[in-house]
């Protein structure tokens, strides 16, 4: 029991997607200028997660091993696109605002490094639970760097306006704050890992 | 159960039956999601449509027709009419100039050609910076609102193109782009002027003219 309840925080700090392993950086770079799109880019990401990797772990010996990665990004690209179509259809205006990263789930890596390096050696309840751990983490490390550059590139936190919008630093809100951001949250994150 | 080995037929067949269910399961998904997307997409028009004419009592988005605007584009045009007398139109229209590609904008226009109120329906430009545009050209402040603007005496332009409209700071490109959004609309509004109210027969003529035009079109983007 206590190990699966490591599995599933282990993606929250300890290999965090984002902040440790550093993987899927262009979505997190990419549609991080406000936390409410972090987080909805986070829990789009989570739902593929934890589908792709309950379903890649019950079917991993019907897949020979040389067919293996293609199998996995069939799978994976289903759940894409069958999220892409209730967001369409339920969502209208969270799927405008994320618009072409959500088809761009499918090549992050984080979701073929964990079928690969998790679900393929696992049982399906592991799989399922580190699914929803990195997805957790990486939905986290997102809100966290959308909410900062949110505050600090217009002065609001999820359309709350905090401060004058005459305070804000452009900067933040284009691509350059995004990585300026990035980097102190990692070094933070690693100050706090070696306490 | 033992791991399949990597043999050919087990492989063909691996892959086979994954990408089936695969296609099995969007075409479920598909089958159930078209309709409320569609309901979405319509549904987000009428409503912008709605906020950018006077009250009306037809339905424009049956009665919508294609116009040309003076540069060869065609746009459309949803009449808006109370007890059968025209009070405006609201004019899709587009531009590929924005700083991140494509600007949809609805543009309002009561029965004397005065620019009513507007709508963005669709752009990739930067948050924060040209994404203000679906405020910033209503906020009554200096000369940035062009609510309630004539385009008879000719086209919006920003002060920095000297216009007199104030762009957004820090976001001319967003502003002159959605200027020309703005000016076609009014040109193909105005272009078609007469066919207000418009009947079938205008519509198919739209259609015809606008398969026409497509080839001036690329001549005229050459001079811009």
């Amino acid at each position: 029991m206590n190990n699966k309840v490591k599995i599933l925080t282990n993606g929250i700090l300890r290999e965090n997607p984002i902040f440790v392993l550093l993987l899927g950086m262009c979505p997190t770079l990419g549609t991080t200028s406000s936390a409410i799109n972090g987080l909805g880019m986070g829990l789009a990401t989570t739902f593929v997660l934890i589908c792709t990797n309950t379903v890649i772990s019950a079917l991993k010996n019907l897949i020979p091993d040389q067919v293996r990665i293609p199998a996995y990004i069939v799978v994976i690209a289903t759940f894409v696109t069958v999220l892409q179509m209730c967001m369409e259809a339920y969502v209208p205006a969270l799927y405008a605002s994320l618009g072409i990263f959500i088809p761009l789930i499918v090549v992050n890596c984080i979701i073929l490094g964990r079928a690969e390096a998790f679900a393929a050696k696992n049982s399906v309840f592991s799989s399922t639970l580190d699914g929803i751990g990195i997805g957790l983490g990486f939905t986290l490390a997102l809100t966290l760097l959308g909410g900062i550059r949110e505050l600090l590139g217009t002065g609001k936190l999820f359309n709350l306006t905090l401060m004058p919008e005459e305070y804000g630093a452009l900067i933040f809100v284009l691509a350059p704050g995004a990585f300026i951001a990035l980097g102190y949250l990692i070094a933070l994150v690693n100050k706090i890992r070696k306490v | 159960m033992a791991k399949l080995k990597s043999t050919l037929p087990n492989m063909l067949l691996s892959l086979t039956i994954i990408c089936m269910c695969a296609a099995g399961v969007l075409a479920t998904v598909n089958q159930q999601t078209s309709g409320p997307i569609a309901l979405s997409k319509a549904a987000a028009l009428e409503n912008a449509i709605k906020e950018v004419t006077p009250d009306f009592d037809n339905s424009p988005l049956d009665e919508a027709y294609k116009a040309v605007t003076s540069d060869g584009d065609s746009l459309l045009i949803y009449p808006a009419t109370q007890g059968g007398q025209s009070v405006g139109v609201a004019v899709e229209s587009f531009t590929m100039n924005g700083f991140g590609g494509e600007i949809r904008v609805i543009v309002g226009f009561d029965a004397d050609g005065k620019l009513l109120n507007y709508s963005v329906l669709q752009h990739a430009e930067t948050p924060g910076l040209g994404s203000k545009m679906q405020e910033w050209f209503r906020t009554d402040k200096n000369k940035q609102s062009v609510i309630g603007r004539s385009l008879a005496e000719g086209n919006l332009t920003v002060t920095k193109d000297g216009g007199d409209v104030d762009a957004i700071t820090a976001s001319t490109i967003t502003s002159r782009a959605f200027l020309q959004t703005i000016n076609r609309a009014y040109s193909a509004y105005r272009g078609t002027d007469a066919a207000t109210g418009a009947t079938t027969e205008t519509a198919t003529d739209a259609t015809t003219e606008a398969t026409e035009t497509t080839e001036t079109t690329e001549e005229g983007g050459e001079n811009e």
